[in-house]
């Protein structure tokens, strides 16, 4: 196979996650509408009972708003990456999963474009919710809106590589459930998303070692110092060693060898 | 001389510790077509997601036009197409984008699956309803849409596996004879699964699997003469014990 045939591939791959996001109106919209209520209503609350001392990347004191918009990023591309795997075990189940795995191109390819795929959808939500969040005067640099791009790029991709990895593993759709309640709900409350890890480590120590252990937190923190012009070399190392691990779990979840789907 | 579209050899495969096929051996030369019977549980869609490198073989090798599944998969898969029992086309799509998709998968350009698409929906009279959904499709319009998708990348080897069930009569009969076309006029190698007897004829290659194993192999005028049976129904039914 070309080069040229890998890049259509890609962009085959690409085009039906955009089709598709763009179909799913509903599916833009809670993607919206779920961290700005974060925003506006858990913010609105929180904002008078928490106080943000001022810690890198700030160099001033800041709103709660300030503070949890990076973690809202966070949230949306957690959700996204979770959505895809969702629609991969829906995809497995419809059977049509199998265009893509009988493709012959190399599968760990096709898993990579996918992921891709799925990480690049979750960019416009990112930056629609970057716009919305200038409304509550949420306003970091002109540089933090390119900076922010890469470092969301990357903790998507983590993100969209533990949903893989994930509908490897879940063999049916009703399983879904459990991965809402036990993966997503504990990663997003035991990072720096909603609270900054001093403060957590006042509160609990054990449980800041837990979420500073959380790969979540160090795609959180890589996108909170990028938001703002700078670079955080260890959380980028964690987010990027992390997703490198999970894509190759991912990768092995999908050989034939292992017979996923075997029930099919 | 011409590498086999099929080369089965030794294969096995198992559910846990239940045999699904059980050493089985083929071939199937280019440009045939071969029907593939067996009752509800013979192992037919086992083969097929071996074929399709779906699963890998406990044992034995597959080689498609001499290229060998497991080792290279790419070269052996771009010689297939495919049309599985189980429909697998994306519904929110229309007909035009699940086959651009489909193009994309096998690294077709644009410009080709254009093409491609023209003629491909030409052929199964689908040109009208290249922009309407997949969802607001019946039964019979979807099987030919899976159809052209497979016959896209301009496969070798067309593997068919219940491609009419669920379809009337009438559909049924079209889609048969566009198959047997292409394997006289574009020498496609087919391998047909089914369960509709009718949808043979006499002269058909036949390979009949039970219970894992390969029990019966032939045109189905010789299998029919080897054991004196009155018609396809009653040589199944003689060979494998099933109902109907």
């Amino acid at each position: 196979m070309s080069p040229a045939a890998y890049l259509n591939c890609f962009l085959g791959i690409l085009r039906r996650e955009l089709l598709r996001f763009i179909q799913q109106r509903s599916r833009f919209i809670s993607s919206l509408v779920r961290p700005l209520l974060w925003l506006v209503v858990f913010a609105a609350g929180f904002r008078a009972a928490l106080g943000i001392a001022i810690i890198p990347p700030y160099e001033t004191y800041i709103t709660y708003e300030v503070y949890i918009v990076p973690g809202l990023i966070g949230i949306i591309v957690l959700f996204n990456g979770m959505q895809s795997s969702l629609s991969m075990v829906y995809d497995r189940e419809m059977g049509s999963m199998k265009v893509l795995l009988t493709s012959p191109l190399p599968r760990a390819y096709l898993l990579i474009c996918k992921l891709l795929s799925g990480a690049l959808v979750s960019l416009f939500q990112v930056y629609a919710f970057l716009l919305v969040a200038r409304a509550f005067e949420v306003e970091p640099p002109a540089i933090g809106y390119l900076w922010v791009l890469p470092a969301t790029l990357l903790g998507a991709l983590m993100l969209g590589a533990l949903g893989l990895v994930l509908s490897s593993l879940i063999k049916q759709l009703e399983n879904f459930a459990g991965v809402m309640n036990f993966v997503v709900f504990p990663m997003f409350f035991l990072s720096s998303a909603l609270y900054p890890l001093w403060k957590m480590r006042e509160a609990n120590e054990i449980i800041y070692y837990i979420c500073a252990a959380n790969p979540f937190t160090h795609a959180v923190e890589l996108i909170r110092f990028s938001l703002y012009g700078q670079f955080n070399a260890q959380a980028f190392w964690i987010t990027a060693v992390t997703t490198v691990v999970l894509i190759s779990i991912a990768i092995l979840g999908y050989d034939p060898r292992r017979s996923l789907l075997r029930k099919r | 001389m011409t590498k086999a579209a099929i080369n089965v050899s030794g294969v096995s495969y198992y559910y846990g510790s239940k045999p699904a096929l059980n050493n089985i051996s083929f071939t199937l030369q280019a440009g045939r077509f071969v029907a593939l019977l067996g009752p509800n549980g013979a192992g037919k869609t086992t083969l097929f997601s071996l074929l399709t490198r779906l699963l890998q073989p406990a044992s034995g090798s597959i080689e498609l036009f001499g290229f060998p599944l497991h080792k290279s998969p790419g070269q052996a898969l771009k010689q297939v197409g495919v049309v599985f029992q189980q429909s697998t086309l994306d519904l929110d799509l229309t007909v035009a984008q699940n086959l651009a998709y489909h193009g994309a998968l096998h690294g077709l350009s644009g410009r080709t699956v254009k093409q491609r698409m023209t003629v491909e929906l030409e052929r199964f009279e689908l040109s009208h309803r290249a922009n309407d959904k997949v969802r607001e499709l019946n039964g019979g319009h979807r099987r030919r849409v899976e159809i052209a998708r497979a016959l896209l990348h301009q496969p070798r080897l067309l593997l068919l596996d219940e491609a009419t069930v669920g379809l009337d009569l009438e559909s049924r009969q079209s889609l048969n004879r566009h198959i047997r076309t292409l394997c006289v006029e574009e020498n496609i190698a087919v391998l047909w699964t089914t369960h509709l007897i009718e949808e043979l004829s006499s002269e058909d290659d036949t390979l009949i699997l039970n219970q894992g194993n390969i029990i019966a192999r032939g045109s189905s005028e010789e299998l029919l003469t080897e054991h004196d049976a009155p018609g396809i129904a009653a040589l199944l039914i003689q060979l494998t014990g099933a109902k109907s």
